[in-house]
């Protein structure tokens, strides 16, 4: 970090973005990771948003002007992931289902969080039969199968009847119940802790209020751990959506391209030789997921100092931090002056003063 | 051959997250046969990583040059520590060289029992039976103090005392007879009392055993009770190095010069404190006081079934407007739990506490907070009392922004920067994060957050426990600067008699809960009536070889007697 070398006034902006500032402190194979996952969440976004561009074809067309694609069709020039059972073009299908699995993402995270953060901090700061209650509550959902639940979901909003919103909600909804208590729990935990924490003590002694306490002092630092659970969780979306698809509580094809409903349609395929119907939906579930969890993951090892790497340094090598308040170390600068009072140190990242 | 470790060129880096960082720079050190040497020096000076070279117990993180030369208790074998492969460092950790580590409550583990945990270090090195082991270990414990070590040996950590602890960490250390022993801030964490036993336990473990100590302390009282010789550290370098009579009445470095003169003494304030009385108006004592305490009491609850815990059982005190009250007390004493409730933070079960006029027990929080504005208090830790998402300018001003003094922290940023100037501090400093500044530094900031609404009322609890003495010689002498300027009634609370002989105009010490003694500076430290106070003032090491060692004496009839 020999850029910030001048006395900066705030961290500069690229150092307090979440992701950039890990992406700018990391090294060797942990860089590696967040690099890897980086571009292939890049990819999957850009695909979400320029599928009209990309497709072929419509995820629920079966004939263009040349007639029917036809079924079971091996890969061609015109169809080059070839075609599924049901007579669709399998890249166009697996393009559009980016579009699919990208709204569950957002709105199971959209949902859960805003309850969960809530929940959290009330319970954590305030405490009371109100936090025993949700604490009971929120651990029965735990040993409850998210599975189960989401296929009671699905029936009940879509009612029997598969639209592209009723499965999304249907996924995002069973992930939503589950979520919650994750946020609810971190959130809670973190408040636990902040709420003995000198500042916020410190604060009550002004005489702050609780909502200033809450939300001037305890929420913004109970939310540093929410970047990781969020990519985990929209891993495990993408993962439920799937299951239920491939369990025949999808979408229906013309409602909106699936991966899970894909490689549901595609069991019988699979013994008789056609390969292409299953894999490339498959592929493209483990693309999307393993892209979410390595960004997750590195941005994990990266916020606990222990687990960061860093580059080894020469042998005795670097600078003896300026530990003193007063350069010289002594009182020299009189009790009334600032005389030899810091004023040439700068600061790491880490708080660490030292001389440059 | 009578060094026990020669230490040659010794360079320490670090690789951190701001690049490298050199820790120890350049050291030679050599400790002899039955010496303790002292490494005194301010956080970060590198002496805890110059010791725990010795042990090769850097981190991952580190990489070192130079040589450390260990040789056994008998001479026999030399190893150089920093090119040994970790193997052959487990051969020579115990055997060598043990050590003893600052906090014993977490250098012990809970789910053993501290004799397997003693004999845990014998079978790791050599053959023994577990019949044998278990005689070592009960004559061990026998030998650091532990009385019936026959029974003790079967007890759990948490069944021992905080300095009963600290025997067994050392018990743990002599097991294998070591020719060395490195003591990192081996009482740091106890109190002033215990810190007097486990000091002369270590003596003897000198005189008895003939073991070398390599002592890391950071209380020069420490070092002139207990070491031969002294080696002081600045920035990663050795300043000085000389025997404890030689640094002490004459030191030769600027430095060292400066860290002894900030080290306080008892018995400085005093003059001072007669000076203040003798300036009050007539009448003076006839005003209302700003605190004022009958019988307070102050329980813990229990958990379910269990009685609660009395942290503070029948106290009575005053503090009048612009007075000093010096609290001293070792841990447990609730000294603290006196100030929590003063400041509204932890309820009062019994008694009466009146703060400004206002009757504490049973009272509303509702009711209290308009008060609040003319309270001000400053944490124990600086590092940890400032929001760490916030600015110093927007940390500074929130009280201002509570009470309605300004709108938003940027409309009292001129307010704020006057304090900032108040406490000493450069205005560019209000916009840096907390742990962009210096631990004075953030005691300094949060001085400033206290006065920020110019409060009848301070408190402060142990404001520069956290700090080191140079910085913290600074802290005191603002603290009382401030307290002339603003003249506002003060709780002081600390575990050190020094700290608050030179601050306090009367000083009251607690025992267990109760006021054991209570007067002017001059009353309870010249002539001590309570047997407590006595063995308080005679455990407190004094920067002195000399006189340290006729106050060991006294201390010694002390209990003797008792």
């Amino acid at each position: 970090m020999a850029v910030a070398s001048v006395t900066p006034a705030r961290r500069r902006l690229r150092d307090r973005l979440p992701v950039v500032h890990q992406l700018r402190q990391s090294v060797g194979l942990q860089r590696g990771m967040l690099v890897a996952g980086l571009v292939m969440l890049g990819v999957f976004v850009l695909v979400t948003i320029l599928a009209p561009v990309l497709a072929p074809y419509g995820f629920a067309q079966r004939a263009d002007g040349e007639g029917s694609f036809g079924t079971q069709q091996p890969p061609s020039a015109e169809h080059l992931f070839g075609t599924t059972v049901g007579g669709y073009d399998v890249l166009s299908r697996v393009i559009w289902g980016t579009q699919t699995a990208l709204l569950v993402v957002i709105v199971a995270v959209l949902l859960s969080i805003f309850i969960g953060v809530a929940l959290g901090l009330y319970s954590g700061y305030f405490g009371g039969w109100l936090d025993r209650l949700l604490v009971v509550v929120f651990d029965a959902i735990y040993a409850f199968p998210s599975l189960l639940l989401a296929i009671v979901l699905s029936i009940v909003i879509s009612g029997g009847q598969s639209s592209l919103w009723g499965g999304v909600l249907a996924a995002a909804g069973s992930i939503v119940v589950v979520f919650i208590p994750q946020y609810f729990r971190v959130i809670r935990a973190e408040t636990v802790r902040i709420k003995a924490e000198p500042f916020v003590e410190s604060a009550k002694v002004l005489g702050a209020s609780n909502s200033r306490i809450v939300f001037k002092h305890v929420f913004r630092n109970a939310t540093r751990t929410l970047p990781l659970i969020i990519t985990l969780n929209s891993a495990e979306a993408i993962l439920t959506l799937a299951a239920l698809g491939f369990l025949g509580f999808g979408i229906e094809p013309t409602a909106a391209a699936e991966w899970g409903y894909d490689l549901f349609k595609a069991q019988s395929d699979v013994t008789s030789g056609i390969w292409w119907t299953a894999l490339y939906p498959g592929l493209a579930i483990v693309f999307a997921v393993l892209g979410i969890m390595l960004v997750g993951e590195s941005l994990n090892d990266l916020a606990d100092p222990r687990l960061r790497g860093r580059r080894r340094v020469a042998q005795a090598s670097g600078q003896v931090a300026e530990t003193s308040v007063v350069p010289g170390g002594t009182l020299t600068a009189g009790p009334g002056g600032l005389g030899g009072l810091e004023d040439e140190e700068t600061f790491g990242d880490q708080g660490i003063e030292v001389r440059r | 051959m009578s060094t026990v470790v020669d230490i040659r060129n010794l360079g320490v880096s670090f690789s951190t997250d701001a690049g490298a960082v050199k820790a120890v720079d350049d050291v030679s050190l050599s400790v002899d046969r039955g010496e303790v040497l002292a490494i005194v020096g301010e956080s970060g000076s590198g002496k805890t990583v110059t010791a725990k070279t010795i042990l090769g117990l850097l981190p991952e993180t580190a990489t070192a040059r130079g040589a450390v030369v260990l040789s056994n208790r008998e001479g026999t074998r030399e190893s150089n520590i920093v090119s040994l492969s970790k193997q052959q460092l487990r051969a020579v950790r115990g055997t060598d060289v043990a050590m003893v580590f600052q906090e014993p409550s977490t250098a012990l583990n809970p789910v053993y029992k501290v004799g397997w945990q003693i004999m845990e270090g014998l079978r790791a090195h050599g053959e023994i039976s577990k019949k044998e082991a278990r005689a070592q270990a009960i004559e061990i414990l026998g030998r650091v103090g532990i009385p019936d070590p026959e029974v003790r040996v079967d007890h759990y950590p948490h069944q021992f005392s905080g300095g009963q602890k600290q025997r067994i960490v050392i018990a743990m250390a002599l097991v294998l007879n070591p020719g060395l022993i490195v003591a990192d801030e081996p009482t740091t964490a106890l109190d002033v009392t215990v810190q007097a036993e486990i000091l002369d336990l270590l003596r003897r473990v000198r005189d008895e055993f003939g073991t070398a100590i390599v002592l890391i302390t950071h209380n020069m009282g420490v070092v002139a009770d207990l070491a031969d010789r002294v080696a002081v550290m600045y920035q990663g370098k050795i300043v000085e190095q000389a025997d404890v009579a030689t640094l002490f009445a004459a030191p030769k470095d600027d430095y060292t010069k400066a860290l002894l003169a900030a080290v306080p003494y008892v018995g400085h304030g005093t003059v001072h404190a007669a000076e203040r009385a003798a300036e009050r108006p007539a009448g003076w004592a006839e005003q209302a006081p700003a605190v004022e305490a009958r019988g307070l009491e102050i329980e813990y609850p229990g958990r379910f079934g269990r009685a609660g815990f009395r942290a503070v059982d029948g106290v009575d005190l005053t503090i009048r407007p612009g007075e000093v009250l010096g609290l001293v007390g070792e841990s447990g004493s609730g000294k603290t739990t006196i100030g929590r409730a003063i400041a509204g933070l932890t309820k009062v079960t019994g008694g009466s506490l009146q703060v400004l006029g206002h009757e504490m027990l049973g009272g509303r929080e509702r009711d209290f907070r308009p008060l609040r504005s003319r309270i001000g208090f400053v944490f124990q830790d600086p590092a940890s009392s400032f929001n760490p998402l916030l600015t110093i300018a927007e940390c500074v001003a929130e009280p201002l922004v509570i009470h309605g003094r300004a709108a938003d922290a940027a409309d009292a940023r001129q307010r704020v920067d006057e304090l900032l100037e108040a406490v000493q501090l450069p205005r560019a400093y209000g916009d840096r994060f907390p742990h962009e500044l210096s631990g004075g530094q953030r005691q300094r900031a949060s001085l400033a957050r206290a006065i920020a609404l110019e409060p009848e009322l301070l408190i402060a609890d142990e404001p520069t426990s956290a700090l080191d003495v140079s910085v913290q010689a600074r802290v005191l002498e603002l603290f009382a600067e401030l307290q002339r300027g603003f003249g506002f009634a003060s709780l002081f609370i600390s575990h050190d008699l020094a700290v608050v002989d030179l601050l306090a105009d009367r000083i009251a010490v607690l025992y267990r809960g109760e006021l054991v003694e209570e007067g002017t500076g001059a009353e309870v430290l010249g002539a001590p009536r309570d047997p407590y106070t006595q063995r308080l003032l005679a455990s407190l090491p004094v920067p002195d070889p000399i006189a340290q060692a006729e106050r060991r004496e006294e201390l010694r009839r002390l209990r003797e007697a008792s």
